[in-house]
């Protein structure tokens, strides 16, 4: 019996490679990829960030939920990096610690006309947002709870980051590890620098003093212990300290 | 069962079914392998928006080290009350092989999207879902049916065609992996994603929340196992070789 077959090989193949030369080009142009260490699946995580780049409307925000809706919340990773032999112990914070974090100053250099050293209270002097959120651990487990800080982009924008930026980078107390966001999350109206949490000061376990919120990716993102933000004008994934070298997707927006 | 009149008028399969068939295949068994690694991670399942090791679960699966790990210590409300949300850290070292497990997960994502849509518009354009796949109504009727769940539970399978027409349980089933389950177990796998849902808040209203589209994006991933399960009960015992000859280079059935 013949077949009827309106799709002829050749044509699927012509048809299917314009379709997707059509979908990573126009992102092509804007989004510096990632690194992708011979890797398959960070050249799969690509295809899905430019994908996200690609087809999601820019700066969506995501669903805020109502007070009562705040659940429990685990602390994971470094919960007492101010104690000696755990898990992210770090001596300078246990100093800073001590000293009810007066001393701490969150760092903010790179390309920028100012760069800087700010205290708790000179990020509090900036105006606040305050956003009840879903915390996405890469996990399986979610959980709800009140953020609330300054912007990250309104402290870019105060340091006077250059219009050359691409993307910026975290450094935290706890860890080595290098994590990065592009300027398109870094910007982002619920992307914060929180240091309260549920109405009070954020408990050391959650990140005290200052942590990152990155509310449209997986929790990983939202670093706790800030200790300096640097803003770069060639992108950067952390190179050997960040976690794309270290087997975990660089994006996580899904 | 006599092969009776089915295999004079078999048509093959069109090669578009073939390679789609085979790329879903490879897909498909990679995303179990590594959803079942991603929920031995966090082997309990939730209704609604939050679920974490803090609050209750639906059911929890003893399926890693991970099962009901108790480690919790700290334990600090946030507000006053006696059933107000709390925080706790995590002493216990968890197992988490989720830096290749989810990327290799959202890879083979992609394989099973890239088939499936090229499945689904060439079985629209080509008429094979209308003449092919979606029963008809006098196939629908419960007696008929019923006679032939009891002749499968048997396992009289008439023998294999090498292609449609199909079995009216056998368009039943195919009717529901291809058009419910499948786009399911992708929609629900979207739900779960903080950046698509940020765009796109009604796949969170679809499920009635996180937890609730990752619970049912796991039972559409059971019931598509004990559908291949059957599938393949089913390919043996109406005989193997034609079957695999007719799914891949043989042209004609006999």
């Amino acid at each position: 019996m013949n077949k009827f077959d309106p799709i002829s090989r050749r044509r699927f193949l012509l048809g299917g490679g314009a379709a997707l030369g059509g979908l990573i080009l126009p992102g092509c142009g804007k989004t510096p990829l990632p690194a992708t260490y011979g890797s398959l699946l960070r050249m799969g995580d690509n295809l899905t960030y430019l994908a996200h780049r690609t087809l999601l409307p820019g700066q969506s925000l995501v669903r805020e939920y109502s007070h009562k809706d705040i659940s429990s919340f685990p602390a994971i990773g470094a919960v007492t990096p101010h104690e000696p032999g755990k898990r992210g112990y770090s001596a300078p914070y246990r100093e800073l610690q001590q000293g009810g974090f007066a001393d701490w100053r969150l760092a903010v250099e790179g390309v920028v006309d100012r760069p800087g050293l700010y205290s708790l209270a000179d990020l509090k002097r900036f105006p606040s947002r305050t956003q009840i959120t879903r915390h996405t651990c890469e996990e399986g487990w979610t959980a709800i709870a009140e953020w609330t800080g300054v912007p990250l982009s309104r402290v870019l924008l105060a340091a006077g980051m250059h219009r050359s930026a691409v993307c910026v980078c975290f450094y935290t107390y706890d860890s080595k590890v290098v994590h990065s966001l592009d300027m398109l999350d870094a910007l982002h109206p619920q992307t914060l620098l929180a240091y309260g949490m549920n109405g009070r000061d954020l408990m050391i376990r959650h990140g005290a003093p200052l942590r990152l919120r990155v509310e449209n990716q997986i929790g990983y993102k939202s670093r706790k212990y800030l200790q300096r933000i640097v803003v770069k004008d060639v992108f950067d994934d952390g190179g050997k300290n960040g976690v794309a070298a270290m087997g975990w997707a660089w994006y996580t927006g899904i | 069962m006599s092969p009776e009149t089915f295999a004079p008028t078999a048509a093959p399969h069109a090669g578009w079914v073939k390679s789609t068939h085979w790329i879903a295949t490879v897909s498909f068994l990679l995303l179990v392998f590594t959803g079942a690694e991603i929920l031995m991670v966090h082997p309990r399942l939730y209704w609604g928006e939050v679920g974490n090791g803090l609050t209750p679960a639906w059911i929890e699966l003893p399926i890693s080290k991970n099962y009901r790990h108790g480690g919790w210590e700290g334990k600090e409300a946030f507000f006053s009350g006696a059933d107000a949300p709390v925080s706790e850290a995590r002493t216990f070292r968890t197992f988490n092989q989720n830096s290749w497990g989810r990327s290799l997960h959202f890879l083979a994502g992609w394989g099973l999207v890239a088939a499936g849509v090229v499945y689904l518009l060439a079985g629209i354009v080509s008429g094979h879902f209308r003449r092919h796949l979606i029963p008809r109504g006098t196939e629908l009727h419960p007696r008929a049916l019923w006679a032939e769940v009891l002749g499968h539970v048997r396992l009289r399978v008439r023998s294999a065609t090498g292609g449609p027409d199909y079995g009216r349980l056998q368009k039943c089933a195919y009717f529901g992996v291809v058009f419910i389950a499948f786009p399911g177990a992708v929609l629900t796998g979207f739900a779960m994603s903080p950046a698509i849902t940020a765009a796109h808040p009604w796949l969170l209203n679809l499920w009635g929340g996180y937890q609730s589209a990752r619970t049912v994006h796991f039972l559409l991933a059971v019931a598509l196992v004990l559908f291949l399960a059957v599938h393949v009960v089913m390919v043996v015992k109406s005989g193997f070789r034609c079957q695999m000859r007719a799914m891949t280079l043989g042209r004609k059935s006999t």
